[in-house]
């Protein structure tokens, strides 16, 4: 394992972007930064930069309005990178799932790698999330390696058409 | 002369391990100052081996130019720092490094990265008058520009220079980018201007501005002990201290805006760097 590798899963820096959340899962999320949980142990960052981020963290359902900033938020972060989604609605669209306007969870839109159940969840359980996510991160680094340095770039309307 | 290629090659490869280890000890003490248990005191390591291992992305052609510019002078100045040379030169040189960035950061459309671009040339008015003020005092005590003659000259710079000392501190915190000076880059807020100046700067490149970082952060530590020597290890100390009293400085205050960033320091820095010079006058 290389010294790239080890140092990807000790610093996961963070992208949070709240869909159709109740700021139920929100409020957990950020709990995660006080000096309670103080996640900055793990080298997790919250950075406001979707440049900067190595996973993202989503909660709440998609629905047809916000897709295309999800989606725009997804492709402008570098690779190797991983989706985590927070809650029971980023799951599986939760109880707003038979809405009109609501597409479901964040799967139906983006390659999710880490489901963090509850509702709200735990600020533990979104921390074990996110490092799970980092520990696939040496998975997608060979993945990116063998289809070359560019990105698959996903555009709204590519989602899986939602069986509902 | 090999001698002087020897220093120079130990100075470019222990300086940034030194910054790097700095930059992780400022992180653990923050974290401690905020009540927290904070990253491994390697964290800094770990984000730079990282960004290095991310997908290149650039927005344009010119941009990595800029940032090997900003990391080339960096570099260039801790040179001619450790081998003793002109002040003046590597003070000049320094701000080619800072104006480096700023065009790099201005070479994108991004507004956040423009507006951080515009602030950090707000920062370089405030902090330039002051360093150039530090010169001009050096020169008035040791006769000379060269930091060699710094080292020859018997008794330590503070004893005729504690006011252009105090004014350099207080310029240490824009240089550093640390609150209340942070507003370039906003280094802990993340909201309001996402990351100012290096907004649109991704993966190496970002890594390459983190080496800087460490390079600047040892250069200016080194500008520091250059009032105590010599014994250069006082210096070292003293800088030591004056990082913590950074850190200090960094958790206690909120950010200010530009304006009166602009206002005290030129009210501050160069009144109290003016009053020395003129006491350096009217002494001799």
């Amino acid at each position: 394992m290389g010294i790239i590798n080890k140092s990807r899963i000790k610093s996961p820096w963070v992208i949070h972007y709240d869909c159709t959340s109740c700021n139920g899962c929100d409020i957990e999320t950020l709990a995660c930064l006080t000096p309670l949980y103080d996640v900055e142990r793990f080298g997790i960052i919250n950075v406001g930069n979707p440049k900067h981020a190595d996973v993202l963290v989503v909660t709440g359902s998609v629905n047809k309005r916000n897709v295309r900033v999800l989606m725009n938020i997804y492709n402008q972060m570098p690779e190797p990178k991983a989706v985590v989604a927070v809650g029971a609605c980023a799951c599986t669209g939760g109880i707003f799932k038979e809405c009109y306007n609501v597409l479901g969870g964040v799967d139906n839109v983006l390659p999710v790698d880490v489901y963090v159940p509850g509702c709200c969840p735990r600020p533990e359980a979104i921390i074990d999330g996110i490092v799970l996510a980092m520990a696939k991160m040496e998975e997608k680094a060979k993945d990116m390696k063998n289809t070359s340095d560019k990105a698959t770039e996903l555009k709204p309307g590519d989602e899986k058409k939602s069986a509902g | 002369m090999i001698n002087n290629i020897i220093v120079a090659i130990i100075a470019i490869i222990a300086a940034p391990i030194i910054g790097g280890i700095l930059s992780g000890i400022d992180r653990k003490i923050s974290a401690r100052l905020q009540n927290r248990y904070g990253p491994p005191v390697l964290q800094p390591f770990y984000d730079f081996f990282k960004l290095l291992g991310k997908q290149r992305i650039t927005v344009n052609q010119t941009q990595m130019v800029y940032v090997l510019g900003h990391l080339f002078f960096a570099i260039a100045s801790l040179v001619m720092l450790v081998l003793g040379q002109d002040l003046l030169m590597l003070i000049f040189v320094l701000a080619f490094s800072g104006i480096s960035l700023i065009m790099g950061a201005m070479s994108v459309r991004s507004p956040y990265s423009k507006i951080g671009a515009q602030r950090e040339i707000m920062q370089m008015l405030a902090y330039e008058p002051v360093l150039l003020l530090m010169v001009v005092g050096i020169y008035l005590t040791t006769k000379s520009f060269m930091i060699n003659s710094i080292f020859k000259h018997e008794t330590p710079l503070i004893y005729s220079l504690p006011l252009v000392f105090f004014a350099f501190l207080y310029v240490l915190t824009i240089k550093l980018r640390k609150s209340p000076f942070d507003f370039s880059t906003s280094h802990h807020g993340h909201q309001e201007l996402i990351k100012g100046l290096t907004t649109e700067f991704s993966g190496p490149q970002l890594a390459l501005i983190e080496l800087t970082h460490w390079y600047d952060l040892v250069l200016l530590l080194g500008l520091i002990s250059l009032f105590f020597a010599n014994p250069i290890w006082v210096g070292i100390l003293i800088a030591l201290g004056s990082f913590f009293l950074e850190l200090i400085i960094d958790n206690i205050s909120a950010r200010v805006t530009w304006k009166w960033m602009l206002k005290a320091t030129w009210l501050i820095g160069i009144g109290a760097a003016m009053t020395n010079i003129i006491w350096l006058y009217l002494k001799a």
